[in-house]
């Protein structure tokens, strides 16, 4: 039976519920856009297998859920994500905690770090920079397909806003923790603006905990923007308890010039889907996008990239890998779209997954689509097991087979995290793939789910 | 150098489509329009058994219900469905039994066509079955097959003589309910070739059947069906032309492939259709089904299609690998010049224990052209040790074309080995400086890279008709390599 129109009931009733607290408590700019947005949702629908880009992701189980009401914070609940420590060390970066989609109120609403560059909440962005968020919030989004994203614009009353201006450069990554912890089921929608102005650099790592057993699900926009000659990266690690889903849509637009790296490492969650557009609109600029992910249980993850060759000369790469075990299911849907003038691109895409179970299931969908002739553009996609000669080769090394299949998955592994641009992050994440493969689940210890 | 090239191109891409012209032949046809009365009339006119028109009805009834299908990456006009002729048959006194009862303008166009119709082209050594508007016209060599067991005949001839083959296999693996352009085709098929090779038996010849649509205005729905038994071989060639019309005309026809244990089926086509003139006037819409079954365990199916014609090309010649070790291939060249568009590609859908499918699909873009490979590969649950192998390249010759890939992996077994690549891009001027280097003019290089770019799946057709193959291909890109 279709589930979905029951779920559009819940949700129109938590729009006409929120509705006085959002508009009260929220900037007037994402007020303005929000009735519109809920028709556009309720037009839309929420996406199902016959939308090519869900085609292979159900999301029945995490939105056919009653979630508490429209979820605004209280002061007491940022108490909790006050206490919260980032369990990385040797991690020189900026910190900041968001709380289920919300940033802490006082002081710390908006700060301007070293360098020049300013960090905080929307809706203190909104009050401050009023011009600058007005010029660019809800202008990168691109799929007018997915019912998911008009619902963010509707409902989301805050996020996350970094703002760098004209060649600021901060050297430390900012790292963002967005918390999850309620006493209650809810669904959260956060909305992010990074505006990373001409010959700026910033770097931005995104980590996700949830930290009580309630199921949540969050669903993200992030809006960036990358000016002339900028540099942007970002960095996601997701690593919720198996009882939340985390979806997220991603939207980076690029002008000339520019540099953008996305790299999303999901490592728990139950439902994990991200979605990154990259938009390339001026010549001669690059993008990235990396992922990597390691299911079981019954997770699923599913990855959607899409990049936009809108001008030439530009490059863009994409490496995406996952391992999937017991009965966890993955996705990918990639494309490469190159536009009429985008001449002398350069676009890349690689899509490379291990099956260890007779459960495990992938599906893999990567496609070109392109309109130039002076390209050079080429996707592969794979699945398939462990290479039996390398295994083979270990083994008469003196290496057992389980130590080898680890060594191997590691290294499988490894392609897509060597990427990531942050040294200590990067051995932080080496070591909880290695845990993780390893079955020693770093975090499993101290989670309040169990839920083995 | 570039201009030069673009010159090159423009010449190689411009040749003319020589089998434009039309036959002036006493044709019968019926009103356009479909209704139910005009399946009956179709099938009345055939002389069919009730139950032949009871799947017709079936068909119709439920083709009302379904809308067409808009996934594909085509741009194609609103098609009346209600404008198309469903039926014309050259008028000819029934059941030819020599060639001198055939019509000698038929004869004639055949013979322009270059199809070894007449038995003294004997030495050609191809079977052949040719398919005029809707209607099957002459069948060679049927005797000698006949000998073997062979059963090689019309489609109409098969409802009447072998009633109980066609119904045991009939829509086995294209069922009525298929897809909105098989199930019109369920409905009104006028005719098209069946084929059964018995146990055991090795088809001495390759089989033929030449399609031709002649009649303005008319739809062309033919229905092949091949059966190969236990153990049998058979190569099976198609082809198809149509004349220079300022109308789109539709084609939709159904190939079913049944492949029983150890038997090995060989299925190559070469499409020319009319493709429209240069500005996409005209030209011919194929919306094909194809689809092949490997029922019994060390079965093999091959598709090898030389896609050049038509203005609009939706195909998807797929594999069905049920039985064990049954192994699938899909070679394709797919050119798309002018405003041509193509989308077309392949379903291997494993099932058996260790399936093997391969897929090498090679598209040329130039003109306006817009070329797409779309395929699946799909690995049940349990398919153990199922193997893929696919291979998309896509070849620009010229800035206004586009070449996409769309590939479908779905794998649900951890045994499965999977690996698909696609590249895209133009040939390169290195490559052709290399060859003018060596004495070679922009327009041979230019032959010559395509040609061996395509090679790989030409080397997959039989002699006869890799020889048309190569030439098709020039003809189609004269005047557009740059």
């Amino acid at each position: 039976m279709d589930y979905r129109p029951e779920v559009i009931d819940r949700l129109s009733s938590m729009f006409a519920t929120g509705r006085d607290t959002f508009l009260k408590d929220s900037p007037e700019l994402f007020n303005r856009y929000r009735e519109s947005a809920f028709g556009d949702f309720l037009h839309l629908g929420i996406p199902d297998r016959k939308n090519e880009a869900y085609k292979y992701t159900n999301l029945e189980k995490f939105l056919n859920h009653q979630y508490d009401d429209y979820y605004f914070p209280r002061p007491e609940d940022f108490r909790e994500a006050e206490r919260f420590h980032c369990e990385v060390e040797d991690l020189d970066v900026w910190n900041m905690v968001l709380l289920n989609g919300f940033f802490p109120n006082g002081e710390k609403g908006l700060v301007m770090l070293p360098g020049g560059i300013w960090v905080g909440s929307m809706r203190y962005a909104v009050k401050q920079f009023p011009a600058l968020v007005e010029k660019h919030y809800n202008r990168y989004i691109e799929d007018g397909n997915d019912g998911l994203i008009p619902l963010n614009t509707a409902l989301a009353s805050d996020g996350l806003f970094i703002y760098a201006p004209k060649n600021t450069v901060y050297t430390k990554p900012i790292q963002i923790v967005n918390l999850l912890h309620s006493d209650k089921d809810i669904f959260v929608q956060d909305r992010n603006l990074v505006v990373v102005e001409e010959g700026a650099q910033l770097s931005l790592l995104s980590c996700d905990h949830a930290i009580s057993p309630q199921r949540f699900l969050t669903n993200t926009i992030t809006e960036v923007y990358v000016g002339r000659n900028a540099r942007f990266e970002i960095i996601r690690v997701q690593n919720q308890h198996n009882n939340s889903g985390k979806i997220t849509h991603t939207f980076i637009h690029q002008e000339r010039d520019s540099y953008a790296s996305s790299n999303n490492v999901s490592l728990h969650g139950g439902l994990v889907r991200n979605a990154t557009w990259h938009h390339l609109g001026g010549e001669n600029s690059e993008t990235h996008s990396y992922g990597l992910f390691l299911a079981d249980k019954e997770q699923h993850i599913a990855n959607f990239v899409k990049v936009d060759h809108t001008a030439p000369n530009c490059n863009s790469t994409q490496l995406f890998k996952g391992v999937l075990d017991d009965k966890s299911s993955g996705a990918f849907n990639g494309r490469i779209m190159v536009h009429k003038d985008a001449q002398k691109t350069n676009a890349f895409q690689s899509n490379n997954n291990i099956i260890l179970s007779e459960t495990a299931r992938m599906d893999t969908k990567p496609q070109l689509e392109i309109y130039a002739d002076d390209v050079k553009c080429s996707h592969g996609a794979t699945v398939g097991q462990l290479d039996e000669n390398a295994l083979f080769y270990l083994r008469s090394r003196g290496i057992d087979a389980r130590e080898a299949r680890l060594m191997l998955m590691f290294g499988f592994a490894h392609e897509v995290i060597q990427n990531i641009p942050i040294e200590a992050l990067r051995e932080r994440i080496d070591d909880l793939v290695h845990k993780r493969l390893r079955g020693e689940l770093s975090r499993c210890a101290s989670c309040a789910v169990q839920c083995n | 150098m570039e201009k030069d090239q673009d010159k090159v191109l423009t010449e190689v891409t411009s040749g003319e489509y020589k089998y434009g012209f039309v036959t002036d032949i006493e044709t019968e046809v019926i009103p356009k329009g479909l209704t139910e009365d005009v399946v009956r009339l179709i099938s009345a006119k055939k002389e069919e058994p009730e139950w032949m028109l009871e799947f017709r009805l079936k068909a119709f009834r439920h083709w009302l219900t379904m809308k067409m299908p808009t996934w594909a990456h085509l741009t194609i006009p609103e098609i009346d469905f209600q404008e198309i002729i469903y039926y014309a048959a050259p008028v000819q006194k029934k059941g030819p039994d020599s060639l001198s009862d055939v019509d000698p303008e038929l004869l004639k166009t055949f013979d322009k066509l270059g199809i070894p119709l007449e038995e003294q082209k004997h030495l050609t050594g191809v079977a052949v079955d040719a398919v005029m508007d809707s209607i099957s016209v002459k069948t060679t060599f049927r005797e000698t097959l006949a000998e073997m067991g062979i059963i090689f005949c019309s489609f109409s001839e098969a409802v009447r003589e072998h009633p109980t083959l066609v119904q045991k296999y009939l829509a086995s693996v294209v069922p009525y309910t298929d897809n909105f352009f098989a199930t019109l085709n369920s409905a009104v098929f006028s005719d098209g070739s069946f084929c059964y090779i018995p146990k055991g038996v090795r088809c001495p010849m390759e089989l033929s059947t030449y399609f031709r649509i002649n009649t303005s205005n008319t739809g062309q729905f033919e229905r092949t069906l091949l059966i190969a038994d236990e153990e049998s071989y058979v190569s099976y060639l198609e082809g198809c032309t149509a004349p220079m019309r300022d109308e789109n005309q539709l084609h939709a026809a159904v190939v079913e492939i049944i492949a029983e244990r150890g038997a090995e089926v060989k299925y190559s086509t070469v499409q020319n259709w009319y493709p429209g003139d240069k500005n996409g006037k005209g030209g011919i819409y194929n919306f094909v089904t194809k689809r092949g079954i490997c029922k019994g365990d060390d079965s093999k199916i091959s598709w090898t299609q030389v896609e050049t014609g038509s203005a609009v090309t939706w195909k998807y010649p797929s594999c069905i690998l049920r039985g064990n070790n049954s192994t699938g291939e899909f070679y394709s060249v797919a050119v798309t010049n002018n405003y041509q568009q193509a989308d077309t590609g392949t379903k291997m859908i494993h099932i058996g224990k260790n399936t093997k499918s391969t897929i090498v699909s090679k598209g040329i873009s130039a003109g306006f052209g817009q070329n797409s490979y779309r395929g699946l590969v799909k690995v049940l649950g349990k398919a153990e040790g199922a193997r893929n192998f696919s291979q998309c390249d896509s070849l620009l010759l010229g800035d206004k074309c586009g070449a996409h890939t769309f590939p479908y992996i779905e794998v649900d077994n951890p045994t499965a080995i999977v690996e698909h690549e696609a590249t895209t891009s133009r040939i390169g001027e290195d490559q052709i400086f290399y060859c003018n280097q060596r004495g070679i003019s922009t327009e041979d290089a230019i032959g010559l890279i395509v040609n061996g770019y395509a090679r790989e799946v030409i080397n997959k057709l039989p002699m006869e008709f890799a020889v048309e193959a190569q030439k098709l291909l020039q003809i189609s890109l004269e005047g557009s390599v740059g």
